[in-house]
């Protein structure tokens, strides 16, 4: 029961126009920094493109994916109207006003900071200020998804609560809290120093918030993208669940295991002990743990799909799946993707092995193949499931669809692993020019090139995608019928109370952010001396 | 159901949870604080805390190692992009009499005709810099110290002013425009050399740098060797140091030939 279609068509038109722009802008960078583009001679352009494409992709368009796909689910999963749509509304402004605010800066040239911030780097305060109603106009929906489940459950004592809403709401947790570090970052740190009211800012610890924030909100991208998996794409191709325990496994250990591992970004940094970068060493492989799950899950999920579709044998049911199905291509891409990824980041976790690789272009590859790849390709499969449900029209180019997932598969595997590779060679990362001129690094040219070709191909992709959505809004009307979530083999009749609710999960999660991140805060807060003098970007 | 039945040692959930996560947590913490600590051979600790207090990163001073004594005095300048900025009009007159002492050199508009640095409508914050380093001994020249050592802080900061406030004029090296040698443009990034513009003003200006075109070449040139040989020493962070002695001869010819032949009008503005 989708009613408030306008919303939720809002929050993803406003998504994708955002996320075409930042990926021109991400397509011309790869251009320019290869050697096939003249280098320009002005590397500021270059960190102004970046830090929009970066601040875009990284709070606005999955954030406002996350929403939109969340409001979705609240009303047909709970089959309930949304409460608080003007609420909705008020949010989805606040990120409207926010997106503004800070690409007006950027524009200009006066917060090249990079989406990361960088402190003691400081740009024009409506920059992060627009961040700032981002994140508070995301926690509204936050607030929204809490209380739509609140009243849910009021009118359903005792129910389970949908597998799709409960993954939803944890997904919505875990953003709250994992936004506080850089909020407190941006509150704290740096709004007082880009304001004018210090001159000077405490850099560690502002990089130790910002690792709060900095992978959990991995995990918040990656939300939409699991629920798709779980909940949607086992019906999409005729199959079931496999275990609905499972799945709900999953997403609590995301919640609990994906907040105190974000040091593993701070591994190169001096500012903290190396006891605390082995704890969060240790959680990070833990967080593996539910990947693992639900590929198993998953993988059999689609195997029940598969038999019923009249496969037999030990591997001879994979011939038996709807290849042509684009549900089936996605997932499959997104399982490729995430396989290279996830082995890559295993490297990432490791505190021995990342030195080979910290600040190299192995780092840009593996987080474009994990989000731009695994996370963004379901984005694009919830967009062509859900849109017949909101425009109610039907999406009549299937194989135009096929052809664009092809193409940022087949894109982002051109792009990320010749990336991961001048990585390995030692390619520093956020870099403006390279001067392939020099022998030392000619025989990566080859490889950069490769990725900006890549580059090119995920730009085609990205606008087919918009191209067959804003067709789809023109397409001849249709009934799709109530939208529907995927059923469990054993659709589950009742539920412990702990996997009905977040409370303890929420409970463990703020837990080990106090443990894991307690010391290192307050050591490098209360230590005198650690504060530098800000370098205002743009200033004289 | 309610959470209330949850947080009780009663629900198993709960107990498990609870049990496995403080479990993992106390491994890896005995694994951190004090196994791998005293699994490197090549630290020394006294005891148990000492370690657990290291891995933690608590600051610790260390007790014998002394800061190497500097033989030469280093810059004391303190620069933010808020020095100098928006000076009152009596600071500016109260420079430009100062300066009548300079024009000697510098020119009576800032201009010279000497191979000494242009000055009008130099960055004030340069200026200031320069003649405090100057003051201090951090930059030594024969016949720039001994102006500099009886100036006081006020009258620094109204020479400052004036020169910034001054018109940029063409200056007196008026040979042909050259193209842009690719030290320039470009520096060379494999030898950690940015373009020269990426802070002397043409593409962005870093508080300090002074803007360079229409400059004497000869002056240029002897500072770019003088920061080789590091006989100028009063760059922040040996930051023009590093770059000149990575420059090859024939680029700091070219990076002041270049530079003197740039009329200054291209420079950006001080805000």
């Amino acid at each position: 029961m989708l009613v408030n279609r306008k919303l939720i068509l809002a929050h993803f038109w406003l998504a994708f126009a955002v996320f075409g722009i930042a990926l021109t802008l991400g397509a011309w960078q790869m251009f320019i920094r290869s050697p096939i583009g003249t280098w320009l001679s002005n590397p500021e352009l270059y960190y102004r493109s970046l830090t929009a494409h970066g601040t875009v992709m990284g709070y606005v368009f999955p954030t406002l994916v996350a929403m939109g796909f969340g409001y979705a689910i609240s009303e047909s999963a709970l089959e309930q109207r949304l409460v608080g749509v003007r609420w909705a509304w008020a949010g989805f402004w606040l990120i409207v006003v926010g997106a503004i605010m800070a690409m007006v800066p950027i524009a200009l040239g006066r917060a090249s900071v990079l989406y990361t911030f960088y402190p003691p780097l400081i740009g024009n305060v409506f920059y992060y200020l627009g961040v700032v109603l981002v994140v508070v106009g995301s926690w509204i929906w936050v607030a929204l998804m809490s209380v739509n489940l609140r009243v849910w459950r009021k009118a359903h004592p005792g129910a389970p609560v949908p597998l799709a809403m409960f993954a939803n709401v944890a997904g919505s947790y875990l953003w709250a809290w994992t936004a506080v570090g850089a909020a407190l970052e941006l509150l704290l740190q740096i709004i007082p120093v880009a304001a004018g009211l210090k001159a000077t800012i405490d850099a560690g610890l502002a990089r130790v918030f910002f690792s709060w924030t900095l992978h959990a909100i991995v995990y918040f991208w990656l939300m939409p993208t699991y629920i798709a998996y779980y909940t949607i794409v086992p019906r999409a191709i005729g199959g079931r669940i496999y275990s609905d325990s499972m799945a709900r496994i999953s997403f609590i250990l995301f919640l609990v295991v994906a907040m105190p591992i974000g040091m593993h970004h701070t591994f190169a940094d001096p500012q903290v002990g190396a006891g605390f970068k082995f704890i969060h060493s240790a959680f990070t492989a833990l967080v593996a743990l539910p990947t693992l799950l639900t590929v198993f899950t998953i993988c059999a999920s689609v195997e029940i799909a598969a038999r019923l579709r009249g496969g037999r044998g030990m591997f001879g049911w994979i011939g038996a799946l709807p290849w042509d199905n684009p549900m089936m291509l996605a997932l499959a891409f997104s399982f490729v993707m995430l396989g290279f990824g996830g082995a890559g980041g295993l490297i990432n976790m490791s505190y021995q092995l990342d030195a080979s690789i910290h600040n190299t272009q192995w780092i840009t590859g593996h987080f474009h193949l994990i989000f731009g790849g695994a996370i963004v390709i379901m984005y694009f499969a919830i967009a062509y499931d859900l849109w017949p449900h909101l425009t109610g029209r039907e999406l009549i180019d299937i194989r135009l669809i096929r052809t664009q997932l092809w193409l940022w598969f087949i894109g982002m595997i051109v792009t990320t692993f010749p990336w991961h590779w001048v990585g390995i060679l030692g390619m520093p990362r956020r870099m403006a020019y390279f001067d392939f001129g020099d022998p030392a690094i000619a025989p990566q040219a080859l490889s950069v090139t490769l990725s900006a070709i890549g580059g090119f191909i995920l730009l085609a992709s990205g606008i087919m995608f918009i191209v067959i959505l804003a067709r789809g809004m023109r397409a001849p009307q249709v009934d799709a019928g109530p939208y529907r979530f995927a059923l469990a083999v054993h659709q589950p009749t009742t539920v412990p109370v702990a996997l009905n609710t977040h409370a303890l999960w929420v409970a463990l999660m703020i837990a080990l952010t106090l443990t894991n991140y307690g010391y290192p805060i307050l050591n490098l807060a209360l230590s005198e001396g650690t504060s530098v003098p800000a370098v205002y970007v743009g200033a004289q | 159901m309610s959470t209330r039945e949850l947080f009780t040692l009663t629900n198993r959930h709960f107990k498990t949870s609870v049990g496995i996560t403080a479990a993992i947590f106390v491994v890896t913490a005995i694994a951190g604080f004090i196994v791998l600590p005293f699994a490197q051979p090549w630290v020394q600790f006294a005891n148990v805390w000492d370690a657990i207090c290291s891995a933690a990163g608590v600051p610790q001073r260390a007790a014998s190692v002394t800061a190497p004594e500097q033989s030469k005095r280093m810059s004391e300048v303190v620069l933010t992009s808020n020095t100098l900025s928006r000076p009152s009009q009596e600071a500016i007159g109260r420079g430009a009499t100062l300066a009548q002492r300079c024009a000697i050199c510098h020119g009576p508009t800032g201009v010279s005709r000497a191979d000494s640095p242009n000055l009008a409508g130099q960055y004030a914050a340069v200026i200031y810099k320069e003649l405090h380093d100057f003051r201090t001994g951090a930059r030594t020249n024969a016949v720039m110290s001994p102006f500099a050592v009886n100036l006081t802080d006020q009258e620094i900061a109204d020479l400052s002013n004036y020169y910034a406030y001054l018109p940029r004029l063409p200056a007196y090296h008026p040979t042909p425009q050259l193209p842009k040698p690719n030290i320039v443009i470009y520096g060379a990034p494999m030898r950690g050399i940015a373009p020269c513009g990426a802070c002397h003003g043409s593409l962005d200006n870093k508080t300090g740098s002074p803007w360079l075109e229409g400059q004497s070449e000869a002056y240029m040139k002897a500072q770019l060797q003088a920061f080789a040989s590091g006989e100028r020493r009063n760059d922040i962070s040996q930051q023009m140091r590093n770059i000149a002695r990575a420059m090859t001869p024939q680029e700091i010819e070219q990076a002041a030939a270049y530079y003197a032949s740039q009329p200054p009008d291209v420079v950006k503005a001080v805000d």
